[in-house]
């Protein structure tokens, strides 16, 4: 089935794009986005809905950050308490997870796949207005004055002692979970029944694999989040319950069941960035992906793993030294499948063709990112470290690396990357690359002054601290301040190029997946046939510049 | 009842029968996530009745025992009649003998939460409701309390699963069929719900020797 072809460089529509509109166009009424079973329609509403919340969350992080800008603060105290703890729980629940599955996850699992939906359509469109419900929720407790006992809900103080709006606060966390298990169930069986013929477990592209690894996550720790979150809503409603003291219970039980969770859960928030950024890689350096089966068995590895190392959340929190030791030693064997994924990222560069457009300078970010809160993660792991930095901003600087530096980094990288698939449309390549370089610099400004106050001692969740740490927290400010024009700039460059953006190609960038044989923007149902998958993904030539596709058509740029 | 027309598959699938296929492991995948949701609140209660034997087993004494039993036999039954109905549904081109296992299954359903509820009569009663109304009973401490809080957490959320159950049946009863999109060619939807009632009916098995049976001899 090789065939030679030439490949075009610059705008081509493909003929048929003419015959049938796209999904974005072919009905247009406001009830065909509402009800829409459509799984590309869908994962735009999901974009809309976690943009507003990305910028919630990060006027949050603003006003904390003007508010440490000096040592005595802007805010009064309890302000600044809501404003952190509204801060972590809009950006873990209402953006980081759901973001990158839910976005490009929703649109391009199926297309990738060679399938013209996912599994189940209505279940996909329930999970938009739960996860919206859980939003208005999330609002109303934001709006009525907040809660004030961070993100992690730690009892007895979530229970007994904060004045804010908990209860509340708990339910959007308990009713965003149903959203997650429905996205991931959908994903999860979309994966197994709806491939394409020839498309095996082998041939699948990275994103795929990372997309299953987080949904499986997703599915096995989010009940029991939704067991503890109900259990304290349980509590904070009618008074008495199972983390009460007075009554025998255990407080400590809250953490534990939390950290099931929530460790998890970040593995949640940067699997599907490793695939996005494993499909990026490959594309723009012009060659495979260096050990595929690596990859795929690194990525399930550390789904699996994720489950075991939970209790190094609470090394000070009174557990026993030898479980902390145990929890110690597995939480360096996360380090194992992370580090060969580092490795193999980088190997994937030696002797490509690399470009240096913005979801190549995104990926290189998530790339350096990754390795540096990977290896303070190992820092934190070791018993005698995170005894002494526990609960400073060390630990704010570790999480934020991982979190906002990979994981936001890998977003606005596939965000690039898929928007001309996604709207038809090329962004401006300069603006955005200088987008891609601001995130670079103002993320390090940032936090790197948070790894040096934290080891200072700087504890975390503090309005105020010592003078003479102004410095490093004012640069940390300064930094915040390019992070957010940084942030800012997409959505204008962006915005522009939906209206007056070159039209895109079916495949601008000489990409391999079944993505990219459908017309940009892609018809309602993806494809006119079903595709029949001969290859596996990146058969990139970096030495004649050509590339063959899934389907086994080899085009030369 | 209408035609085999309407039976035609969902746009993303190739055949009815990959879409029958996918609904099942869709089925199978939520109740995985189901079982860990009631896991963790069974592994809490384990926690708990280890750390105090005495207590827990002072005040589960006071759980309606015969309640528990009856019920525990009408949904065991109610799952029988689950299976039957489906396997009508599998043989039979008319759907007489499914109507009536599912309304056999439905009622059950429905005697299961009259029970429940007449239960629930009999504990506030026995004032076992924390907080609002509630006595300490000699012997249990504060921690017979968190008993309770088990109890109407686990029997509660129990409830709910039943009541969604309830109505899946009833939606299979007043639309599916009645709209003759259940047949020997296609059961798929009404085998996901046979699947679900039967998770609904394994999770009582674990809860009522939990609450009424252990530590009562």
């Amino acid at each position: 089935m090789t065939t030679t072809t030439t490949f075009e460089e610059g705008p081509a529509v493909e003929p048929h794009t003419f015959l049938e509109p796209s999904y974005l166009t072919s009905e247009n009424t406001l009830s065909s986005w509402l009800f829409t079973r459509d799984h590309k329609r869908i994962a735009l509403m999901f974009f809309a809905s976690i943009t507003v919340f990305f910028f919630v969350g990060g006027g949050a992080a603003t006003l904390m950050r003007m508010n440490l800008a000096t040592p005595h603060g802007l805010l009064q105290p309890s302000l600044y308490n809501r404003m952190f703890t509204m801060h972590g729980i809009i950006m873990v629940w209402f953006f980081l997870i759901p973001s990158i599955p839910t976005t490009f996850g929703n649109f391009f699992i199926p297309m990738m796949i060679g399938a013209r939906d996912l599994a189940f359509p209505r279940v996909n469109l329930l999970s938009w207005y739960v996860f919206n419900l859980s939003g208005f929720i999330v609002l109303y407790s934001l709006i009525m004055g907040g809660a004030d006992t961070g993100w992690t809900f730690y009892t007895p103080l979530s229970t007994v002692y904060a004045d804010g709006y908990v209860f509340a606060a708990a339910m959007a966390v308990f009713i965003n979970g149903f959203s997650s298990i429905m996205t991931a169930l959908n994903f999860v069986v979309t994966i197994h029944r709806l491939r394409a013929p020839g498309m095996t477990w082998t041939r699948l592209p990275l994103f795929v694999w990372g997309i299953y690894a987080v949904s499986v996550v997703m599915l096995t720790a989010t009940p029991v989040l939704a067991m503890d979150t109900f259990l304290l809503a349980v509590e904070r409603f009618i008074g008495i319950g199972l983390f009460d003291p007075r009554h025998g219970g255990d407080p400590l039980l809250w953490q534990h069941m939390f950290w099931f969770y929530s460790h998890p859960a970040v593995y949640i928030m940067i699997l599907p960035a490793m695939g996005v950024v494993s499909e990026i890689i490959p594309c723009y350096a012009r060659r495979p992906v260096f050990g595929y089966t690596g990859m795929t068995i690194a990525l399930m590895a550390i789904a699996i793993l994720s489950f075991f190392v939970w209790a190094h959340h609470m090394f000070v929190a009174g557990i026993s030294v030898y479980s902390g030791v145990a929890f110690s030693l597995l939480t360096f064997f996360v380090a194992v499948p992370s580090a060969i994924k580092v490795f193999n990222w980088t190997v994937s560069l030696h002797k490509g063709r690399i470009s240096f457009d913005a979801p190549m300078l995104y990926a290189l970010g998530f790339v350096l990112l990754f390795t540096l809160g990977g290896i303070t993660g190992l820092m934190l792991a070791t018993l005698a470290i995170d005894v002494d930095v526990h609960g400073t901003y060390f630990v704010i600087a570790h999480f934020h690396y991982i979190m906002v530096g990979a994981t936001v980094s890998a977003f606005f990288g596939a965000l690039h990357y898929w928007w001309p698939k996604m709207t038809g449309r090329l962004y401006p390549e300069m603006w955005a690359r200088f987008a891609a370089i601001l995130t670079y610099v103002g993320f390090n400004l940032t936090f790197f002054p948070q790894f040096v106050l934290g080891y200072l001692g700087m504890p975390r969740r503090s309005y105020t601290y010592p003078p003479e740490w102004q410095s490093w927290n004012l640069l940390s400010s300064a930094g915040a301040s390019i992070l957010a024009v940084a942030y800012l700039l997409p959505l204008f460059y962006l915005g522009w190029s939906l209206f007056w953006g070159r039209k895109a190609g079916a495949n601008p960038w000489g990409a391999t997946g079944l993505e990219w044989i459908t017309p940009s923007p892609p018809t309602k149902h993806n494809f006119e046939r079903t595709p029949v998958v001969t290859l596996g993904p990146y058969s990139y030539d970096p030495d004649e510049d050509s590339f063959i596709t899934q389907e086994g058509v080899r085009h030369v740029r | 009842m209408s035609d085999s027309a309407q039976l035609i598959p969902e746009v993303q699938y190739a055949t009815l029968e990959q879409q029958g296929d996918t609904a099942q492991l869709g089925m199978w995948v939520f109740l995985v996530n189901e079982t860990i949701f009631f896991g963790a609140l069974i592994f809490t209660y384990f926690l708990y009745r280890t750390t105090y034997p005495h207590e827990f087993e002072v005040a589960a004494k006071d759980a309606v025992l015969w309640c528990g039993s009856v019920n525990f036999a009408l949904l065991l039954t109610s799952s029988l009649t689950m299976v039957l109905a489906v396997n009508a549904a599998a043989q039979d081109e008319r759907p007489r003998r499914m109507i009536i296992w599912l309304v056999a299954t439905a009622a059950l359903g429905c005697a299961f939460l009259v029970v429940k509820g007449y239960e629930y009569y009999l504990d506030y009663q026995d004032k076992v409701v924390p907080v609002a109304h509630y006595e300490v009973k000699p012997g249990e401490g504060s921690a017979g309390e968190l008993f309770w809080v088990f109890y109407w957490v686990g029997t509660g959320l129990h409830a709910i699963h039943l009541t969604i159950g309830i109505g899946l049946v009833l939606y299979m009863l007043l639309w599916r069929i009645r709209r003759g999109e259940i047949g020997p060619a296609y059961y798929a939807p009404l085998e996901v719900v046979g699947i679900y009632w039967s998770f609904v009916d394994t999770v009582w098995l674990f809860l009522f020797p939990s609450i009424y049976l252990v530590g009562r001899s």
